[in-house]
């Protein structure tokens, strides 16, 4: 449905969007992952219309949107901050794109009552925006984007500035109406529970590009670089030589090297090891000294001399050295 | 507790609470002292004057039927010309505080800057500046004159409807830029997105967001504007001449040239009842005007002009301002230093052109001269006078600034009252001073120090206003923190507060000063003949024909022009950030 070709945007002399492209499918939702300032919320004011981009177009159904204002895109926004209007009551502010429509009175007030309904703010229509909670302001702007049935929904952080409780309800509710409405969907966050939660799709952003695209699960287990490694916090990155004959040595032991392309002997490449599915073995694998545990609610986190760490059902003993056993699926390239 | 099962009480502690016993009711009232006293004698006392003047059965029934008449029809054109004013006034300021919010470009904040510059001009300088440019011998009369050899100036500006909706425009647009301005500039751009992402084309945002979101505001800067108009004075009397009358000149005409107290009286009443109903209406707007959405940083939603109409009509608006807001105030010292006709009583030749006569003139008492008070003198006067108000104003409202700093009761209950000389108007504040001082024991009416007196009524509420908020933005952790870095409480003082004492009482010094300087309402009433003040004089010398009174009555203007707007901006300077506009 959506298609984004190429977008550039820099912002003040910096290249902020360097190149960006995807596609919307009917019915899905694509998360946009990255840290704060990596140009998510702009390129949703570009494709919005609310921006212009330097270069690269934006496609509905195969047509450009370059002159479409706008007030003419039907693509709902959902704002970090809300942005509810001050001087209308909810209802107000969720009849706003309905009245827009220039539909019929009594269209707009039922459309109004089923919208409120559908993100739990029954009965809510007359209160005054500014009363409302931080939750109840974002669901009233939820229940605003989706009362004219836009043609696309995006969200720009939106539950941000939500508490963790209130946000993981949201979160639910958000999934539930995504699915329901069936309406394809982009949502911007730089937090990665949000993401995976939520999405069908995952797309990585970094530094003004498209680091790693793909299922929650396939980007999660396979993120491709060593900076989307550490910002998804995916396992330990490790940094070693190749050894010849195809394996990398580590600080805490060798692992035989699984990427497709061959390595000149002595290389330096990062290797991804996972943190779970590790068996504490009695000798063989890889070797460490436990410097420290830590208690987790599902097993133990255990870190070995030089930094890395594993999940592990029982808590070694500080100070002894433990030997571990990786499976080979728990270990990635990266670039 | 009592004292005995506390043997380890040092002396210092039973001083203390010794000291803070014998006080306890006495020194909250002390700060209050001399502000009480001066507020009962010389603004509480004749405004109960005023009241009993005004309303004495037997003076009204004596003003029955034709005064009456007279009050209505001069009520009606107060009202009919500040409703003008203020919608000229809304006409200008509205585009041009929607350009300024939403728009950058260069030479934007000179401009700013400049709209707001005949706010803290006197009315005598700006009646003055209007008279050099479009009077009877003003600059394009005459440039017209010699261009098309007429006898008679073309252009009939002073004394008309005209002049006096001009001025007030001139005076106040600035309230409209800045309060509507600055709403707008905190206006949350995510709104107007919002909007337009929800189909909201942008006349459809202007009207169903952005208006009703700025519509308290637009309430609030109206209804200020209106109530300067409505209470101007000086504007009306020099610029619209003998046949206008508003309440304010009727005041003035029938205290001093009619010398009819009680119609001056009643008039003063209609004029406090008006401007208590629309100051109570103003401070009922004013706490609706605060947006409750976030506050951005202001300039996120700045635009470049792009567009050839944007263009055009920047261009356009930029020109309008700079006609309205340099010419008038350009015009007034090239006029004090050009000879462009013939002093009154100069025969034979003329030489017209660059000249210095008009300033030298201000220095010579001319023996021949109507007016036995050189201009020298009249400066000096109000150098004197305006000094005077500036000790009174300080020493009176230091005390209580300080007082206010931790308000308890009895500052919640008093601070109100210290800002009702502003809702008095000046006219009124004067005539209350020759009702009450006329006859023993307060037979003060002939003593040059009534207008000292009035104008430190005046800037006092300025004075305190400027002072608190520098006062109070002492933060106590700053003290805190030099005293736990182990600065002694003096040093605590000198090196925290001293600093930003200074500035706040020179800042409000230089506010009195420059109040007093331009004081022409209450100084109008109260003056006497053989002290006039600075404006007093210009509006003397204005008034009468030939060059050489024109010219001094500019000279004169130009140095109150020049002293005020330095005054200005000194205090610009010495303004701590983040202290609000009105």
């Amino acid at each position: 449905m959506l298609e984004v070709k190429d977008i550039r945007k820099s912002y003040q002399g910096q290249p902020l969007l360097r190149s960006i492209s995807f596609t919307v499918a009917a019915g899905e939702t694509v998360c946009l992952l990255g840290a704060s300032g990596s140009g998510k919320s702009t390129l949703l004011r570009i494709i919005a219309g609310l921006e212009v981009p330097e270069r690269g177009h934006v496609l509905w159904a195969g047509g450009d949107l370059a002159c479409v204002p706008p007030h003419r895109r039907f693509f709902g926004l959902v704002f970090q901050d809300y942005a509810l209007f001050p001087h209308l009551t909810v209802a107000g502010n969720v009849a706003f794109g309905l009245k827009m429509l220039d539909l019929p009175q009594e269209e707009i007030h039922g459309r109004v009552i089923r919208t409120l309904d559908k993100v739990n703010l029954a009965g809510f229509e007359d209160r005054r925006v500014t009363d409302l909670s931080g939750g109840e302001q974002q669901r009233v702007a939820l229940a605003r984007a989706l009362a004219p049935d836009p043609r696309l929904l995006m969200f720009d952080e939106p539950l941000g500035a939500l508490d963790r409780n209130l946000r993981q309800q949201l979160m639910a509710e958000l999934r539930r109406i995504l699915r329901l409405s069936g309406v394809p969907a982009i949502y911007v966050t730089h937090d990665q529970e949000e993401a995976f939660f939520l999405a069908d799709r995952v797309l990585l952003l970094h530094e003004g590009r498209i680091l790693r695209e793909g299922t929650p699960a396939e980007v999660w287990t396979d993120p491709g670089s060593v900076w989307a490694a550490r910002f998804l916090d995916a396992g330990n990155v490790l940094q070693g030589a190749v050894l010849p004959g195809g394996k990398v040595r580590t600080i805490i032991g060798t692992f035989p090297l699984t990427c497709g392309h061959a390595h000149q002997a002595g290389e330096q490449v990062a290797l991804l090891v996972s943190r779970r599915g590790i068996r504490q073995v009695s000798k063989g694998g890889i070797s460490g000294i436990v410097t420290d545990v830590i208690f987790r609610q599902d097993g133990y986190k255990v870190t070995l001399e030089g930094g890395p760490d594993f999940y592990l059902p029982e808590a070694p003993r500080v100070g002894g050295a433990i030997f571990l056993e990786i499976p080979p699926e728990g270990i990635k390239c990266l670039s | 507790m009592p004292p005995n099962t506390r043997p380890e009480q040092t002396e210092a502690q039973k001083r203390f609470s010794i000291h803070t016993f014998a006080s306890s009711w006495i020194r909250p009232v002390l700060p209050w002292l001399g502000v009480s006293v001066f507020f009962s004698l010389f603004f509480f006392y004749p405004l109960a004057r005023i009241l009993w003047v005004g309303l004495n059965p037997a003076s009204l029934l004596a003003l029955f039927p034709g005064s009456f008449l007279l009050a209505s029809r001069v009520l009606g054109f107060t009202f009919y010309q500040a409703v003008l004013s203020t919608l000229l006034t809304l006409a200008l300021g509205l585009p041009v505080a929607f350009v300024f919010a939403r728009f950058d470009f260069p030479g934007k904040p000179l401009l700013r800057t400049l709209t707001a510059i005949p706010f803290m001009m006197p009315t005598v300088v700006v009646a003055a500046g209007f008279n050099a440019l479009l009077g009877p011998h003003g600059w394009i009369n005459l440039g017209l004159m010699r261009f098309f050899h007429l006898q008679t100036a073309p252009i009939a500006f002073i004394g008309t409807l005209g002049a006096i909706l001009l001025a007030h425009v001139f005076y106040n647009t600035t309230i409209i830029i800045r309060l509507v301005g600055n709403t707008l500039s905190h206006l949350d751009p995510q709104l107007e997105q919002a909007a337009r992402t929800l189909g909201a084309d942008p006349k459809r945002v202007l009207y169903r967001v952005i208006l009703p979101l700025l519509r308290p505001s637009i309430l609030a800067a109206a209804l200020l504007t209106f109530i300067f108009d409505f209470t101007s004075f000086g504007v009306i009397l020099l610029l619209g001449g003998p046949q206008f009358s508003t309440l304010e000149v009727e005041i003035y005409k029938q205290a001093v040239q009619a010398f009819n107290l009680p119609l001056a009286g009643l008039l003063s009443l209609i004029q406090l009842l008006c401007t208590l109903i629309f100051s109570v209406l103003y401070s009922r707007i004013l706490t609706r005007t605060v947006v409750t959405s976030p506050p951005r940083a202001a300039g996120t939603s700045l635009h470049k002009v792009q567009t050839l109409r944007q263009k055009l009509f920047l261009g356009g608006m930029v020109l309008l301002l700079l006609l309205l807001f340099v010419l008038p105030l350009a015009s007034l010292p090239l006029s004090s230093v050009v000879r462009l006709e013939a002093d009154r009583g100069q025969r034979g030749q003329v030489s017209y052109g660059l000249t210095a006569d008009y300033f030298k003139e201000l220095f010579i008492n001319r023996s021949d001269s109507i007016f036995y008070v050189p201009p020298f003198e009249a400066i000096g006067n109000s150098l004197a006078y305006a000094a005077l108000t500036v000790i009174l104003s300080l020493a009176l409202g230091f005390p209580v600034a300080m007082a206010l700093i931790h308000p308890r009761r009895l500052e919640r209950i008093l601070d109100p009252l210290l800002m009702l000389p502003l809702g008095a108007s000046a006219v009124t504040l004067g005539l209350g001073f020759i009702v009450s001082f006329n006859k023993p024991p307060l037979a003060w009416v002939t003593s040059p120090l009534l207008v000292p007196l009035a104008h430190t009524l005046i800037a006092l509420p300025f004075v305190i206003r400027s002072l608190q908020p520098a006062l109070a933005s002492i933060p106590d952790r700053l003290r805190q923190a030099a005293a736990s870095l182990g600065a002694s409480p003096s040093r605590v003082w000198f090196t925290v507060d001293w600093p930003i004492v200074v500035r706040a009482t020179l800042a409000a010094a230089v506010f009195a000063f420059t109040i007093s300087l331009g004081e022409f309402g209450a100084t109008s009433l109260v003056v006497r003949p053989e002290y006039p003040t600075l404006p007093i004089a210009i509006a003397r010398f204005l008034s009468q024909p030939g060059g050489l009174n024109y010219g001094q009555a500019m000279a004169m203007a130009t140095v109150l022009m020049v002293i005020c707007g330095s005054g200005s901006l000194l205090i610009e300077r010495l303004r701590l950030p983040g202290t609000g506009d009105f």
